[in-house]
């Protein structure tokens, strides 16, 4: 199944990125082959297989709903990495789309 | 043309675990802007989130109590999208496998009927930061971030608005009753976005829906979809197409208005979460989660009904929210009588609550106070006249009734002894009613009742001097 210019392009757009032309075409192809590669993997007969999400043999890896206290030096150290902040928020360019901010 | 409408709801509700979702952050907001985040929550690179225990719990009895079937073999999953609110870039969430699935509730509709209304899916996952725009920037606080949220997603069982409205208040109604939210939709706790479309009777393909987004209260929902029935009508019977799109609620003009037309479906690229390894829910995890959910509205109103013989009506008002309901028990309680405390949290408490606007734990009323008030009442201690003052004092500063009662002398007149000697100095200046009254004029008592009152600065008992008075009048 070969990648198209188009897919590789809505993708980048997704993903925030932006490709010159020979980029695309070099990404374009080197996606191709990977995929290509991978359908040899839908040769195998995996009738009656359960799917997998997980490669590591973990379950329920879990942790007592118990809050830690807050701290007030990694809080600190969190704000100076961000780009930009101010008032103990982080900073950033106005983003007007509503898009995102109920927790979707 | 007649159309039939369908709606479809999806609700969000934040779970008051301690923790959150996938880190040990406070589940706190409100508090200095990010004050309770750490690595995880900022999505920081090499970080191992951890499953909350408690809040797999919570999501379970929420699942449970809305009768739904719970998943045993869960995994989670990410969803891909930017905003600058989610600094991970993805949220975790449950695409393929809900923790729970096929639940229902039933709603009570204006027309006296009741009516099922199916839920698809219940799934687990993480509220995103908040942003707040001005002007050029956005300011981001991540101490939402990660809050664990249960989704819940309805069958699009609602054929009316009425419906849509009643089924939220069911939801919020159960869910705040199992305690593991707060459902308040004015501080975000609860939130809904509402799909709906229509269709000729008839017609078995539902029609193109709209989704409604922004909505800030179950009355606004009511009516943004009472507007957008009409709405989609008008441009059907034109011969128009519905496009599909999102719209909000203009709380000023009652009318929807476009926010984003949606072309083609959100692609935001899901797959397993790699972080965090399957989780495993055993029967024996089922049935303890089952055990602890606490006692629901409708079983709460049997027992009313069956044990204080209240009526349906009643029972349903006093119910309709966790803190009345165990107010109302609390009360009852104290060996105050049911019917009465019933009357009183539905009439004069409620009265104050609505004029004041506050919640009932908002308000200085205790329920050991009311019920001292009530039974300052009921053992004829003070007429109901001055228990009206005493219920303001009481719930406006916390008072305790009993002492102010006593300190204001206020306490009701009833000993005999002591009014007695004022019914015959009364009967003693009226000789004319004596005389109306043999003559059968019944409203002679009223204005000798009346002239005792007065000497009294109404504290005589109304009821003693009735009693008294008539057999004292025989006696002429």
């Amino acid at each position: 199944m070969a990648i198209s210019k188009e897919q590789v392009t809505h993708v980048a757009d997704l993903a925030r990125l932006s490709f010159t032309d020979e980029e695309l075409g070099q990404f374009t192809d080197q996606l191709s082959q990977i995929t290509d590669m991978f359908n040899e993997l839908q040769e195998v007969d995996t009738k009656g297989v359960e799917p997998m999400t997980h490669v590591v043999d973990l379950v329920n890896v879990l942790r007592e709903d118990v809050p830690a206290a807050a701290n007030p030096q990694e809080r600190e150290a969190l704000l100076k990495n961000a780009p930009d902040a101010e008032d103990g928020y982080i900073k950033v360019p106005a983003i007007l789309d509503n898009e995102g901010d109920d927790g979707e | 043309m007649n159309f039939e409408t369908t709606i479809g709801l999806e609700v969000h509700v934040e779970l008051k675990t301690k923790s959150k979702m996938f880190s040990p952050s406070a589940n706190e907001f409100g508090d200095t802007p990010n004050m309770n985040t750490n690595v995880i929550d900022w999505g920081y690179p090499g970080v191992l989130p951890k499953v909350n225990k408690g809040a797999v719990d919570f999501g379970m009895r929420a699942a449970l109590a809305l009768n739904a079937t719970i998943a045993q073999d869960n995994h989670f999953d990410r969803k891909n999208y930017f905003y600058p609110d989610n600094p991970k870039a993805y949220q975790v969430t449950q695409f393929e496998q809900p923790i729970g699935h096929d639940g229902w509730v039933e709603v009570h509709l204006s027309n006296g009927t009741t009516k099922k209304i199916g839920i698809e899916e219940l799934h687990l996952e993480e509220d995103a930061g908040k942003n707040t725009h001005t002007g050029q920037y956005s300011y981001v606080d991540l101490n939402r971030q990660g809050t664990p949220l249960i989704e819940i997603v309805s069958k699009p069982d609602m054929t009316t608005p009425e419906e849509a409205y009643e089924y939220m208040e069911t939801l919020r109604q159960v869910i705040q009753f199992t305690g593991v939210s707060d459902v308040k939709m004015e501080e975000g706790s609860l939130r809904v976005d509402a799909n709906i479309s229509l269709r000729p009777i008839g017609q078995k393909e539902y029609g193109v829906k709209t989704e409604l987004k922004n909505i800030n209260s179950f009355t606004y929902l009511r009516k943004g979809l009472e507007y957008e029935e009409k709405r989609q009508a008008q441009i059907l019977l034109s011969g128009g197409q519905i496009r599909q799109e999102t719209r909000g609620f203009n709380e000023n003009t009652g009318e929807t208005v476009l926010q984003r037309i949606k072309e083609g479906s959100d692609d935001y690229r899901y797959f397993p979460e790699p972080d965090i390894p399957p989780l495993q829910i055993s029967d024996k995890w089922i049935d303890e989660v089952r055990a602890s959910i606490p006692e629901m509205p409708h079983e709460r109103r049997k027992r009313y009904i069956n044990d204080f013989g209240l009526t349906e009506n009643d029972a349903q008002v006093l119910t309709s929210t966790l803190e009345m309901a165990n107010f109302f028990e609390d009360t009852v309680k104290q060996d105050a009588d049911a019917k009465l405390v019933s009357n009183w949290l539905q009439g004069e408490v409620s009265a104050y609550m609505n004029a004041q606007k506050l919640d009932l734990q908002e308000t200085k009323l205790t329920p050991e106070n009311l019920a001292t008030m009530i039974n300052l009442i009921t053992d004829g201690t003070i007429s109901s006249r001055i228990a009206k003052k005493v219920f303001k004092e009481t719930i406006t500063n916390g008072t305790e009734p009993k002492q102010w009662v006593e300190d204001k002398g206020m306490v009701q007149l009833s000993d005999p002894a002591k009014l007695l000697p004022m019914i015959t100095e009364v009967l003693d200046n009226n000789s004319q009613s004596i005389d109306d009254f043999k003559n059968g004029k019944d409203r002679a008592i009223g204005f000798l009742v009346g002239q005792i009152m007065k000497q009294t600065h109404g504290q005589a008992n109304p009821k003693v001097v009735n009693q008294l008075l008539i057999s004292e009048l025989k006696k002429h």
